[in-house]
């Protein structure tokens, strides 16, 4: 069990900015997870720093206090836009099981399995590339429910995705999550993050502003920063918005 | 203009006798430049995918330096094969000199910055789309070259294909390193050469003729090959 | 990993294609002037010395100044070129063992069919070269320190002409072979010297004709060297020797004399009786 995951006062940098500052926070086992935030707020860079796709400048990252050997093997990523190979559906999904050195029977009946349940069986010998953009998330969707990750990250997932394949695609996060994964998952389109949050995050300007449960948040933030951006103000950072105290206005902020 | 029609009645003529000196010379030239060119891409692909993937001090020197060696002169390479296969010379105990295995080692030195250089064009691009992904999936660049190799199956293969028209087609170096001797080491481009300085031009350009059949053959049998695996896998 | 299967791979790879040619096969390598070669000889003579002792002669054909070089590095186990000088130095140098004469024959001068230069009367080469030189004809030399090259320096001497003050005008260095020259020479058209075995044989001579000859300056010797085990121990002794041997013998010598190009004769047997 690779979770609790904790971040420990963290800060991350890049070309002479703070883009995340001071982040501490704690991630148990259960709830779905939607962190919701203006444009640039930093909400990718949080999750990659999370998955260890980057490091931290300062703090910590760790994975069950530190005790968990090897936890990027349990945990997944899909993309706002799903990246896949120059083969089949069904080689996709394989070649995933095989950098885990997955047998090969047990390779062939996991891709059988997640292709059904993702609803992509007919295409398993198509080629990936020819498939609607759709259709790929919800591959990449397979591909990372076959590794049986027990934290699934995903960026921003339908935001190149028409409504119907999103809808197609909240299903599948729906049924990851029923089956015992924890979704943590960024998105822009409120209404998602309302049908799918049990747990919301709020981040702005690379800090975390509020964490709740999902219902209390949306009927009454108390961040009023959070208030206005369920408002539908504070879509992007504006300079010069902010002059509350307690809030530095720093230059060079995306 | 005489000599235009004098050529292809000549290669014409080589062609439909299947002359026996025609076909040993042909045979070696695609022996020689095809396996120079298999050696120079199982070196050359991943070589050009680890300097793409990989950062090191002096990266950017190698980068360009490999780019630059696109241009390798042939007749400097044979010169300096020459220099290191002669008896007088620090590999000379092999006696390699003067043989086909001679020719091979000089087209390798001068295919391989080709397909490396082009190679790493390529996986650095495919590395930008596929890096965070791939990552996440538990391969990082080491584990990912396979894969990204495959995936840009269809530009390196147009990069294997330059490299077989560099190699068939220059004489500086195989001349030096080979000796042009008849029977053993005497390919199309010697050849060519051989019956310039005789002054038979119009058979000289019958045999470029033939050269450039060779070659659109090979690139139309790739470009086929290509195209059906396109359809396959896309 | 994965660099280790790579490198077997080539390996492999690479053995494979070089082991099918590595072979049995008996062989000397001759190397000698792109003269000699280009005008057939050895097409009619090498293969009756294979018949004989079951061993083949490979041919490297470059300009004599290269072939030396070769011959010096031990590349090679025998020396046939044509340039007395050079092969004396070679032997007095320890490289070879000793040299022998195997046949002559002659250079030619030869240029365009209008003879500008109006030297087709003149039987000295000398006075015909001086007056390419006077008149400012276009002559087209090798350049390329080869045995011809360094005997056309020879004659321009005999003529009393400085062609190194004239190079880039009338006088073209081409660095090249005989047949580039001769390609050359045609194109221009220029006058040029060639030895009459490339000459009778050359086929793309359409604008020019042979203008000098019988010039005793003009004697063009060959001569044969073994190169000396003593220096290089890998040269193929017996086998080198044996050939040597044959081409000096009385049964190649009659080839020799007995070769044709367009109902010429194009070589003169010249190896002594007993052999020196």
């Amino acid at each position: 069990m690779i979770l609790p995951l904790e971040l420990d006062n963290i800060s991350f940098e890049a070309g002479g900015a703070r883009l995340i500052k001071d982040i501490t926070c704690r991630f148990e086992s259960g709830p779905r997870t939607v962190i919701i935030g203006p444009n640039g707020a930093g909400k990718s860079l949080f999750l990659r720093l999370c998955h260890g796709l980057i490091q931290p400048s300062q703090g910590k990252v760790s994975w069950h206090g530190g005790a968990a050997a090897e936890a990027g093997r349990y945990q997944a990523m899909v993309f706002q836009r799903p990246v896949m190979l120059r083969r089949s559906v069904a080689a996709n999904v394989d070649y995933a099981l095989k950098l885990q050195h997955i047998p090969r029977r047990e390779r062939a009946e996991t891709i059988d399995q997640v292709l059904h349940q993702t609803g992509l069986r007919r295409l398993a010998d198509q080629p990936a590339r020819v498939l609607s953009i759709g259709e790929q998330q919800k591959l990449a969707l397979a591909r990372a429910w076959a590794l049986k990750p027990q934290v699934l990250f995903l960026d921003e997932p339908t935001a190149s995705l028409d409504p119907a394949a999103s809808h197609g695609v909240e299903e599948i996060i729906d049924a990851i999550h029923a089956a015992g994964t924890r979704i943590i998952m960024t998105t822009h389109d409120l209404g998602q993050a309302r049908r799918l949050a049990d747990e919301v995050i709020f981040i702005n300007r690379g800090r975390v502003l509020e964490k709740a449960p999902a219902e209390p948040f949306f009927a009454a933030p108390e961040n009023d920063l959070a208030q206005a951006f369920l408002r539908g103000e504070l879509l992007w950072w504006s300079r010069g918005r902010d002059n509350r105290k307690g809030e530095q206005s720093e230059n060079g902020e995306a | 203009m005489t000599d235009f029609g004098d050529a292809f009645a000549a290669a014409f003529a080589l062609l439909v006798s299947l002359d026996a000196d025609l076909t040993g010379i042909v045979a070696l030239s695609l022996r020689v430049s095809l396996t120079a060119v298999a050696i120079a891409a199982l070196i050359g692909l991943p070589a050009g995918a680890a300097l793409a993937l990989f950062r090191f001090p002096g990266r950017t020197g190698a980068v360009v330096a490999l780019n630059a060696l696109m241009g390798l002169p042939p007749v400097v390479v044979g010169l300096i094969v020459y220099l290191m296969l002669s008896r007088a010379g620090p590999l000379g105990v092999f006696g390699l000199l003067f043989t086909p295995a001679a020719m091979i080692i000089a087209q390798v030195l001068l295919v391989t910055p080709i397909i490396a250089a082009l190679a790493r064009q390529v996986i650095e691009d495919l590395w930008v789309e596929y890096e965070e992904q791939m990552r996440s999936l538990g391969a990082g660049p080491g584990r990912a070259v396979p894969a990204l190799l495959w995936d840009g199956r269809f530009t390196l293969v147009t990069a294997v294909l330059a490299g077989f028209g560099r190699a068939s087609a220059e004489v500086g170096a195989v001349m030096i390193v080979g000796g042009n001797i008849d029977h053993v080491t005497r390919v199309m481009t010697t050849s060519i050469a051989l019956e310039v300085s005789k002054g038979n031009l119009a058979l000289a350009l019958g045999l470029g003729i033939i050269l450039l059949a060779l070659s659109a053959t090979i690139n139309a049998g790739a470009f086929v090959i290509q195209e059906i695996t396109k359809r396959r896998h896309a | 990993m994965f660099i280790r299967h790579v490198a077997t791979a080539i390996v492999a790879l690479f053995l494979t294609v070089t082991a099918a040619q590595a072979g049995d096969e008996k062989y000397i390598t001759l190397v000698g002037t792109t003269s000699t070669d280009n005008s057939g000889l050895y097409d009619k003579l090498l293969p009756l010395f294979t018949a004989k002792t079951g061993i083949k002669v490979r041919v490297v054909s470059v300009g004599t100044g290269r072939a030396i070089r070769l011959a010096r590095n031990g590349d090679a186990d025998v020396l046939l070129v044509h340039h007395r000088p050079s092969e004396d130095k070679f032997v007095a140098d320890g490289h070879g063992v000793k040299r022998h004469d195997v046949m002559y024959n002659d250079f030619i001068i030869v240029g365009p069919k209008e003879d500008p230069a109006g030297i087709r009367v003149l039987k000295d080469v000398g006075a015909a070269l001086a007056q390419i030189a006077n008149a400012e004809s276009l002559f087209v030399s090798r350049g390329d320190d080869s045995g011809t090259h360094k005997k056309e320096l020879s004659l321009w001497q005999v003529a009393g002409v400085d062609v190194s003050k004239a190079s880039g005008t009338w006088y073209r260095e081409t660095g090249s072979g005989m047949g580039a020259t001769l390609n050359t020479a045609n194109a221009m058209p220029a006058y040029t010297m060639s030895d009459r075995g490339t000459w009778l044989k050359f086929q793309n001579k359409s604008a020019l004709t042979l203008l000098t000859e019988g010039d005793p300056h003009l004697f063009n010797p060959y001569g044969v060297i073994l190169v000396n085990p003593a220096r290089h121990p890998h040269v193929k002794a017996e086998m080198g020797q044996a050939f040597i041997e044959w081409i000096t013998s009385p049964e190649a010598q009659t080839v020799i004399n007995a070769y044709r190009i367009s109902g010429r004769q194009a070589f003169f047997a010249s190896a002594a009786k007993n052999g020196s």
